[in-house]
C-alpha cells in the first residue's frame, strides 16, 4: 500500500479538563481513499476531521497530514491548510462578497494569483458545480443547495489533495440534498481523497471505500460499506444503524 | 389522512383608495379617537407656537448691526449681533487683519473632508492629499514662513479650530479604536488586559478631566524645558477619549460575526490580519455604522469642551465675542442660535452621510 496521506497515531483530545472527546484514535487514510464517518451526535466525528486542518488541536498523539506533522508550528499548519479543503454544515460563505469574490479571495490573497487568472479558474470551478450563472450574486440571494455548491467550488479553488466534508447536507432542505450530493459524488469519481461526516447512508454506500463508525470519542468499527451496513459487528453500530434505518 | 383537493380562495373586494391627501389624513391623523384627539391638541399647540416663533425670528427681527435698534420695545430677534460679531465668533482671537488665513485653511479642510466622503476619491493618493492639506492648514494658520506672520496656537479659535479638532481626533480615533477592539478579543492575555484597562479607565472619567490632565497635569510630568503644544495635547486627549468609546462599538460588531466565518477563512489559508481585513471587519463595521457615526457626531460636539483649557473653538469664541462687549452681551441667545445652526449643519450632514454609507454596505443583503 502506498504511503498514507493522513495518519492518526494514538490521538487524544479533551475539551476543557474533563470532556475526553477523542480517545486513542488510530486511523490512516490512503491517497485517493473515500471515507465516510458516521455515529451518534457528540461522538467526536466533527472534531476528528477538524483536527486534520487544525481547526481543533489535539493534545496527545501524532497527526501527520501529507507528510507534515501538525503541532503548534504555524508554518506546518499553513502548509497543511494549503492541501486540505473543507466544506461546512453551515456553508460559511462570506456574505459581503459575491460568489465570484468568495472563490477568488484566497487564490488572490494567499496564492498571489493575478485577478484575471483567479477569476477564470473560479469560473471553471463554478461550472464544475453547475452554478456559473450565479457568479455575480451574493450568497444570501441563493438557495441553501446553491450556497453549499458554491462552498464546494470555493474549497476546490485551492486545488486541495484532501477534501473534508462536515455534514454538508444536514442544514439543507430535503429537496436540495440531492443536488449537493451529486456534486460530491462527481468529485469522488475524480480520485480526490475525501473524508466526509454524514448521515446520508445511501451516499455512503454509493461512494465510500470505507465507513468508520464512531461513538464516545472512539472508532468503534470500520469496514467497507457493504459489510458495515449489512453485517455490523459491534453492538453499538447495530444499535445506531437500527435507529437511523429503522423507518 | 384524507387527500385534500386544492380549493382556491374566493375573491375579496379590492381595498379602499389609500392614495391622495384625504385618505392619507383619514388614516394617519384621524384613524381613531385617540389619534384624532392627539391631532387636534398638537395642531392647536403648533398654531399657537409657530406664529410666535416666526414673528420673533423673522417678522419682528432686527437685521442691522445697531444696538439701539435692538433695544427698542417690541422687537424680536436681534440678528444684528451676528452681523456685528460674526468674524469674532467664527475666527475667535485670530488677529483680525489675518483672518483670511483661517478662512482659506478652513475651506481647504472642509473641501477635503467632503471629497473623502465620495467613493470616487477612495484611492491611495487621497492619503497623500490629506497630508498635503494638513501641511497647508498648519502652514497657513501658524505662519512664520513665506512672509506670513507667526500666530501661536493659543490665538487660534472659532470654527477652524472646531473643524481641526473634530476631524483630526475622529481620523486618529478610528484606527486606534479598531486596534483596541481587536486587542480586546486577542488570544494573548497581555494585549487583552492592556486594551481592557485602557477602555475602562477612559470610560470611567469625564472628558473634562481628560482635557484637564492633558492641559495642566501632563506638563508637570515632563522634563524641564520640554513642552508639547497645548493644541496637540488636547488633540491626543480627545482622540484617546473618543477611541475608547468607539472601540466598544466596534467590538459589538466583532462579537456578532459567526465563528464559522473565521474558520472558513482559516481553511482557505488566510492569515490573522487578512482574515480581519477581508472578512471580519467589513462585516462588523457594516453592522455598526450607526453607532460609529454616533461617536463621530458626539466627538464633533465634544470639542466645545476645550474652552475650559483656554482653547476658544466655536462655542468658546462665541462666548468671548459677546462677553467682552457689554453693549451686545444681552443678545447672547441670538449668538447661540447662530452657532447652533452651524453645529446642526455639520451634524446633520454627517447623519445623512451615515445613511448613505449604510445603504452602500448593506447592498449584499438585498435579495
Amino acid at each position: 500500500m502506498s504511503q498514507p496521506i493522513v495518519t492518526f497515531d494514538k490521538v487524544n483530545k479533551w475539551y476543557g479538563n474533563d470532556f475526553h472527546v477523542l480517545r486513542d484514535i488510530d486511523l490512516s487514510v490512503a491517497k485517493g481513499e473515500r471515507i465516510v464517518i458516521c455515529g451518534p451526535s457528540g461522538s467526536g466525528k466533527s472534531t476528528l476531521i477538524r483536527c486534520i486542518n487544525r481547526l481543533e488541536e489535539h493534545q496527545q498523539g501524532r497527526l501527520i497530514v501529507d507528510g507534515v506533522e501538525l503541532s503548534d508550528d504555524v508554518k506546518a499548519i499553513d502548509q497543511v491548510r494549503k492541501e486540505v479543503g473543507m466544506v461546512f454544515q453551515q456553508f460559511n460563505l462570506f456574505p459581503h462578497l459575491t460568489v465570484l469574490e468568495n472563490l477568488t479571495l484566497s487564490p488572490m490573497w494567499v496564492g498571489k494569483t493575478p485577478k484575471k487568472e483567479a477569476e477564470e479558474k473560479a469560473m471553471e470551478q463554478l461550472q464544475r458545480v453547475r452554478i456559473a450563472e450565479q457568479a455575480s450574486k451574493y450568497p444570501l440571494q441563493l438557495s441553501g443547495g446553491q450556497q453549499q455548491r458554491v462552498a464546494i467550488a470555493r474549497a476546490l479553488c485551492l486545488k486541495p489533495k484532501i477534501m473534508l466534508f462536515d455534514e454538508p447536507t444536514s442544514a439543507l432542505d430535503p429537496e436540495m440534498i440531492k443536488e449537493v450530493l451529486d456534486v460530491i459524488i462527481e468529485l469522488a469519481n475524480q480520485g480526490i481523497t475525501m473524508i466526509c461526516v454524514t448521515h446520508e447512508m445511501g451516499f455512503a454506500k454509493a461512494v465510500a471505500d470505507r465507513v468508520i463508525f464512531m461513538d464516545q470519542g472512539q472508532i468503534v468499527e470500520q469496514n467497507n460499506p457493504n459489510d458495515f451496513f449489512n453485517n455490523p459487528q459491534n453492538e453499538r453500530s447495530r444499535d445506531f444503524l437500527s435507529k437511523i434505518l429503522g423507518h | 389522512m384524507d387527500a385534500q383537493t386544492f380549493q382556491p380562495i374566493a375573491p375579496r373586494p379590492a381595498p379602499g383608495k389609500t392614495e391622495g391627501l384625504l385618505p392619507w389624513m383619514r388614516s394617519n391623523l384621524f384613524g381613531n379617537w385617540p389619534t384624532s384627539l392627539g391631532t387636534v391638541v398638537l395642531g392647536a399647540l403648533l398654531l399657537w407656537l409657530v406664529p410666535q416663533m416666526l414673528s420673533w425670528t423673522l417678522l419682528r427681527a432686527v437685521w442691522v448691526p445697531q444696538v439701539e435698534a435692538c433695544r427698542m420695545d417690541g422687537v424680536g430677534a436681534c440678528w444684528g449681533v451676528v452681523a456685528e460679531k460674526y468674524r469674532l465668533i467664527i475666527f475667535g482671537r485670530y488677529p483680525f487683519d489675518e483672518q483670511w488665513r483661517p478662512l482659506v485653511a478652513t475651506v481647504l479642510m472642509v473641501s477635503i473632508l467632503m471629497a473623502s466622503c465620495a467613493r470616487a476619491f477612495w484611492k491611495p493618493w487621497l492619503a497623500l492629499l490629506w497630508l498635503a492639506v494638513l501641511g497647508a492648514f498648519f502652514t497657513i494658520m501658524f505662519g512664520g514662513v513665506l512672509g506670513l506672520s507667526r500666530i501661536e496656537t493659543d490665538r487660534w479659535g472659532g470654527l477652524p479650530l472646531t473643524i481641526l479638532l473634530a476631524s483630526l481626533s475622529i481620523a486618529m480615533a478610528f484606527p486606534v479604536a479598531l486596534l483596541v477592539a481587536l486587542g480586546r478579543r486577542s488570544s494573548m492575555p497581555a494585549i487583552r488586559s492592556v486594551c481592557t484597562v485602557y477602555v475602562e479607565l477612559i470610560r470611567g472619567v469625564p472628558l473634562i478631566s481628560v482635557l484637564f490632565m492633558a492641559s495642566f497635569m501632563f506638563p508637570l510630568f515632563m522634563p524641564q524645558g520640554f513642552t508639547i503644544d497645548v493644541l496637540i495635547r488636547v488633540l491626543v486627549g480627545i482622540t484617546l477619549f473618543a477611541a475608547a468609546y468607539m472601540a466598544e462599538v466596534i467590538r459589538g460588531g466583532l462579537q456578532a460575526i459567526p465563528k464559522g466565518q473565521v474558520e472558513a477563512a482559516a481553511t482557505l489559508g488566510l492569515s490573522y490580519w487578512q482574515t480581519q481585513r477581508k472578512i471580519v471587519l467589513p462585516q462588523a463595521l457594516a453592522m455598526v455604522v450607526p453607532g460609529i457615526m454616533n461617536g463621530f457626531i458626539s466627538t464633533f460636539k465634544d470639542t466645545s469642551l476645550v474652552t475650559i483649557v483656554s482653547l476658544y473653538e466655536l462655542t468658546g469664541s462665541m462666548g468671548l465675542a459677546l462677553n467682552s462687549d457689554a453693549e451686545w452681551r444681552p443678545f447672547k441667545i441670538e449668538g447661540y442660535l447662530f452657532i447652533a445652526s452651524l453645529y446642526f449643519l455639520f451634524c446633520f450632514s454627517m447623519s445623512r452621510y451615515s445613511h448613505w454609507v449604510e445603504k452602500q454596505v448593506n447592498k449584499s443583503k438585498l435579495r
